[in-house]
């Protein structure tokens, strides 16, 4: 399967999505520049986190008019899977690629910590190999969070099962105490009425090895890979 | 060349999780008159062109696109030509 990572000024988790579809999923992984706007032969496209044009004006409000988001437009219109982590999700919040907006963390702190969110619906191609409602542990890293929807959008987005990823207690319960940021609803991660693109604002590519505390980000690579009908690697791979 | 300023705030209903800290602080500060704060942005354009209308007209589709985000955000604008 080929993915594209896709670097806007100020991305910074390329590396580590790269990384981890690279080398612990083996992968055939690219590098698309902003500036790029052809992208034919790519299977997946990931929008990663980081502070593309500095958050300026709004998160993800500038990387929308990145030449490439045009042609990612595109792609997701043609069927094509798009992944959204963190800016990534903000960036394709601010392109109406995915319904909503984000707001500043109720608590206005930037968190930098594991949560638990709990799978909403199966029947995606991002969570397939989950088994409802189950519990993955995966870090966030944010300051805009919050998500907010209008409220009949949102009544909408639950009956096609839009609703992906909620924040939860370890044992998978929802409730105010285990949002960390305010979103509307625990909303931790949503995709649009096809399923093809998932924003989430958790980072699985940081919770995909054992090393690094958890490896539930995998599932969510995992029932990708399944879906699109490529090779899943079996158990832990390591890397070199 | 025209000045103009864009107000943009967050839509009534929207919790601003900003306005409600500078509230509090206000209040623990002795202010207890204020009842109800919003934090917003404020920009200061130039403009090149003379016919108000069209102006104003260009900087709400500037609004619409970029400065504001119509989901959360309503925004004012004042054109001087």
């Amino acid at each position: 399967m080929k993915f594209g990572v896709v670097v806007f000024p100020g991305s910074n988790c390329d590396h580590d999505c790269f990384y981890v579809l690279g080398e612990v999923l083996q992968q055939d992984v690219r590098y698309v520049w902003h500036q790029n706007t052809e992208l034919s032969g790519f299977d997946c496209l990931v929008l990663p986190g980081g502070f593309s044009y500095g958050d300026y004006l709004r998160t993800g409000a500038v990387a929308r008019f990145s030449p490439v988001m045009k042609a990612v437009e595109r792609f997701a219109a043609g069927g094509g899977m798009v992944i959204g982590i963190c800016n990534g999700f903000q960036i394709l919040l601010e392109a109406g690629l995915l319904p909503g907006a984000m707001m500043r963390n109720v608590g206005l702190k930037f968190i930098c910590r594991f949560v638990d969110i709990r799978v909403e619906i199966t029947s995606t191609p991002w969570t397939s190999g989950a088994y409802e409602h189950q519990v993955l542990r995966i870090p966030i890293a944010h300051n805009e969070g919050n998500y907010q929807v209008p409220y009949r959008t949102l009544e909408e987005m639950k009956l096609r099962g839009q609703v992906v990823f909620r924040y939860c207690s370890p044992e998978g319960s929802v409730a105010s105490e285990y949002n960390p940021n305010g979103a509307t609803e625990s909303i931790a991660g949503v995709c649009n009425r096809e399923g093809n693109v998932l924003g989430m604002m958790p980072h699985p590519e940081r919770a995909s090895e054992a090393e690094l505390g958890s490896t539930d980000g995998l599932v969510i690579w995992r029932s990708l890979l399944t879906h699109c009908g490529a090779e899943v690697p079996s158990g832990q791979t390591r890397a070199r | 060349m025209a000045r103009a300023r864009v107000h943009i705030t967050f839509k009534e209903g929207i919790l601003d999780p900003q306005g409600k800290t500078v509230l509090r602080a206000l209040k623990s500060l002795g202010y207890d008159e204020v009842e109800e704060l919003r934090v917003g942005k404020y920009m200061e354009l130039e403009l090149a062109g003379e016919d108000r209308a069209r102006l104003e007209e260009r900087l709400g589709e500037m609004c619409e696109k970029l400065l504001a985000n119509p989901i959360i955000e309503d925004y004012d604008l004042e054109v001087d030509a």
